[in-house]
């Protein structure tokens, strides 16, 4: 049992007032630790939330560096953290909102060959990538490790997640078999997305993080939900295990971590 | 034929209508840029000319979507 500070206890006061979560709770949270994959549109909002909730340890992984275009939406950076390592700029902010916790930079692109060293430590991660071949990574990764995990994704006005806990539900690949060919499926940088859009999903990936910490509520498992800010109209989509999933299925053909194709990095 | 897809209710007058059928009906521009789902059940891409829906099914198109750091 930790013993909390005076300012602790007047800190974390709104969570702690929280019948489901109390000090219980709140300990839960500070001997966490949460790997956010991407300080971009969805883990700036969810670096600054966990930050602020006091999860004791959030490791944070991106190799870019901060662009002007990245301010419309990436609110953990600020206008002179330009040419800046995103990772560096997310974790000024995270320590500057609540200097209890500790954070971790791995300025790096994740790939088939280091994934594993990285998330191995954490409880949950979270996915805020931008590439699919990430997402695919991230996916098999934790299924390997069986490590929970978000994920999540945005285009123009609309957002989707799913919280997977690995062979117990539905995996990313449950349902997204493989990578679509690369041009196929445009990025924000191509097609444009609202900035609180990016708000709104990396705060609910926030959301699903503190959930699992504490044990509060069902999780967004076996569902993917999606919305759509032009109409706000909300949808939760059952999803199935699928015994044929490639990863996590019955008779699984990926059973090592492959990188899909050259990994799209620091391209901007 | 009675189906729903994405929580819409749709009519359809054809009797035989394939997963490729109704991908052009809905007008979906790049059918690899979405994951599709009967009552549940996940569709391999290769099956979609021979799966014809049954009135009430339930599709689900899943948009991939990335985004999020740059």
């Amino acid at each position: 049992m930790i013993d909390f500070t005076e300012e602790q206890l007047e800190r974390y006061s709104r969570h702690i007032l929280l019948d489901d979560v109390g000090v219980e709770g709140q300990e839960k949270l500070l001997q966490a630790k949460v790997l956010i994959v991407g300080a971009g549109g969805l883990g700036s909002p969810a670096a600054l939330y966990l930050a602020a909730a006091g999860v004791g340890t959030i490791g944070i992984v991106d190799s870019d560096v901060v662009e002007i275009s990245n301010l419309q939406r990436q609110i953990a950076h600020f206008s002179k953290d330009i040419h800046f390592a995103k990772v560096e700029s997310a974790a000024e902010k995270m320590k500057a909102i609540n200097p209890d916790i500790t954070v971790k930079t791995h300025r790096e692109c994740l790939r088939a060959e280091n994934i594993s060293g990285i998330i191995k430590d954490y409880d949950f991660i979270i996915d805020g990538t931008d590439n699919f071949p990430t997402k695919f990574l991230v996916n098999d990764a934790c299924v390997f490790l069986g490590i929970p995990f978000s994920h999540g994704g945005i285009l123009r006005f609309n957002g989707q997640t799913m919280t997977v806990i690995p062979y117990r539900t539905a995996c990313y690949r449950c349902s997204f078999r493989n990578p679509p060919p690369p041009d196929a499926v445009p990025s924000c940088a191509q097609a444009g997305v609202l900035g609180a859009v990016a708000g709104m999903l990396g705060t609910i990936q926030a959301a699903e993080t503190l959930k699992y910490i504490t044990g509060v509520g069902e999780l967004l498992t076996n569902s993917l939900l999606t919305f759509d800010a032009k109409t706000m109209i909300f949808r939760k989509i059952k999803l199935n295990r699928q015994a044929n999933c490639p990863v996590c299925g019955t008779d699984p053909q990926i059973t090592e971590l492959v990188d899909t194709e050259k990994t799209v990095c620091g391209l901007s | 034929m009675h189906i729903s897809v994405n929580g819409e209710q749709h009519e359809f007058n054809e009797v035989e209508v394939s997963i490729s059928r109704l991908l052009e009906i809905r007008q979906v521009e790049s059918p690899e840029m979405v994951a599709v789902q009967i009552n549940g059940e996940f569709v391999e891409m290769q099956n979609y000319p021979n799966t014809y829906l049954k009135s009430g099914d339930d599709i689900e198109f899943l948009y991939f979507m990335g985004g999020g750091s740059q």
